[in-house]
């Protein structure tokens, strides 16, 4: 029997990934009309904001974003290195495991049992299923490697690598904690210490779940939905051993003017700052993958959601060391520019990037070379981007007016304004950013349809391993 | 800030660790082509066997 490729757990995460997005953009839709309209849930505590806000953040990061590097990571080891996945009974274990600690979240967190650290809020017995999930994925890529049957490793496998590796170590040192009962435990760290390692946590979950991994799926997709080679190679090899030499610093600037010593905020700041240059050079080299063909991205609805994600990584890479400047974050600290600097990322450029390798990944997986409509991606891409531009807009003028009205002070030495008069001064810029969310999440049911007329009758494929190539 | 006695060696150690495996990548040669492997991705060709290009759709 001829060898194939494991396509069946890279379908299974993929279309997830699909099903993951609809629904955690659906609570990241309801819960910005909540902080319009505050009592549209009546009051119901398994419904309220400071429930449900979790219950985004781990969908769109964890569920949508997660399923997104699985089914691509699998995939792009796979071909890159001309094997088979290391095990098929380990990759299932990875998919259906981590489908269940989705299902968990998505029941604990309205419920109410959190640890109540920010993207990590999952309790411990979750925890422990995550770690073991995570080390059985790291098991099946490493596997993949070693029994590679090409002799070099292509650079988006050392993103993924760095990636996992990093988010094992995160997670575990995050979440070392004091069970008390079955859904409670205490951190094992108290007051500054432990939100020190919270940030540390958080912002390398930044740089290595959304940065790093999203970045492997950067370097295989855009070459080869361009059907040009990167840029630069070379360039792509040093962006990866820069940023991971330098990144793991940055994440003292999310406590800027807090308990935590002024030198180790300093240094945050420092590291972040530094992290331009080879954020920098990786955005420059994906776009530049076009150079003399330009043309394609005129007709080519693809190109145009993995470029525009680029330029998104280029913008909030750019902004993000800018916030995490001492005298700016004195302004945009606790403002709602922050939460519009995150969504430029997370759906500007985490999201589009991996809708962008989906249309390209879906059809391949089931016997076709193109989705069934590329009319539909072309309306998808614009009503997204109208989206994201609509989204982060209303929140950087938000953010921005909010900070300058907290800091506003009459002669006599007393705050201009109370806390609800800048509360109710956000009620124009949440209604736009409402309708921004509102479009994205349609776009992510425009792809829904499209995927499922792709797939409709046709049969799932697991493509022929090439015969290993003589050098 | 006794944290930082936990964070700061874990970091050197992950530097340490980043540093071993560029020198390990450096020894096996991975850099020797900085060229090669950029081609041999898009010319990897993953078509689907039997695709049926277009069958529907505009």
């Amino acid at each position: 029997m001829e060898a194939t490729y494991n396509y069946k757990v890279v379908r299974q995460f993929a279309l997830m990934t699909v099903v993951w997005g609809i629904v955690g953009m659906l609570v990241g839709v309801f819960i910005a009309a909540q902080l319009i309209w505050p009592d549209m849930t009546y009051g119901i505590p398994w419904l309220s904001y400071g429930r449900l806000r979790p219950l985004h953040t781990n969908a769109v990061i964890f569920a949508f974003g997660g399923s997104a590097l699985f089914a691509t990571s699998y995939y792009v080891v796979q071909r890159t290195c001309h094997v088979r996945l290391f095990s098929d009974g380990l990759a299932a274990f990875t998919f259906w495991g981590w489908q269940l600690i989705i299902v968990l979240a998505a029941i604990t967190l309205p419920l109410g049992y959190t640890t109540s650290k920010e993207y990590a809020e999952l309790e411990w017995p979750i925890d422990i299923l995550i770690a073991v999930v995570w080390v059985a994925y790291a098991i099946v890529f490493f596997g993949t490697i070693a029994k590679r049957r090409t002799p070099h490793i292509y650079v988006a496998n050392w993103f993924f690598g760095a990636f996992i590796i990093t988010i094992a170590l995160l997670h575990i040192v995050n979440n070392i904690e004091i069970p008390v009962g079955p859904m409670k435990s205490y951190s094992a760290y108290a007051g500054v210490q432990d939100a020190m390692i919270q940030w540390w946590y958080g912002h390398n979950a930044v740089g290595f779940f959304l940065t790093a991994g999203f970045l492997g799926m950067m370097y295989y997709f855009v070459p080869k939905q361009a059907q040009r080679p990167v840029y630069s190679y070379r360039l792509s090899v040093v962006h990866f051993w820069a940023l991971i030499f330098t990144y793991m610093w940055a994440g003292p600037h999310h406590l800027h003017y807090t308990a935590l010593p002024d030198w180790a905020q300093s240094l945050g700041m420092l590291f972040s700052l530094i992290l331009l240059a080879p954020s920098w050079g990786g955005m420059i080299n994906g776009i530049m993958t076009l150079s003399g063909a330009w043309h394609k991205l005129r007709t080519d609805p693809i190109l145009k959601f993995l470029i525009t994600s680029l330029s998104f990584y280029g913008m909030s890479t750019f902004e993000g060391p800018m916030m995490s400047i001492k005298t700016v974050n004195a302004l945009s600290h606790y403002t709602d520019w922050t939460i519009g600097h995150v969504h430029s990322g997370a759906l500007g450029w985490v999201a589009m990037v991996s809708i962008g390798s989906l249309y390209y990944l879906i059809p391949r997986l089931f016997g076709r070379t193109e989705m069934y409509s590329t009319r539909l991606i072309t309306v998808h891409f614009w009503v997204s981007t109208i989206g994201v531009v609509l989204y982060i807009a209303a929140m950087w003028i938000a953010g921005v007016m909010q900070g300058l009205m907290w800091r506003d002070f009459n002669v006599d030495g007393t705050l201009k304004y109370s806390f609800a008069e800048v509360v109710k001064a956000m009620y124009p810029y949440y209604m736009i950013r409402l309708l921004g969310g509102v479009l994205f999440f349609a776009g992510m049911l425009i792809m829904a349809y499209n995927v499922v007329k792709t797939i409709a009758g046709q049969k799932a494929v697991d493509a022929p391993i090439p015969a290993p190539a003589h050098a | 800030m006794e944290i930082l006695y936990l964070l700061i060696p874990l970091s050197l150690v992950l530097v340490l660790l980043v540093g071993v495996t560029f020198w390990w990548a450096v020894k096996a040669g991975q850099f020797e082509d900085l060229e090669g492997p950029a081609y041999r991705v898009v010319m990897d060709d993953d078509t689907p066997p039997g695709a049926t290009p277009r069958a529907t759709g505009r």
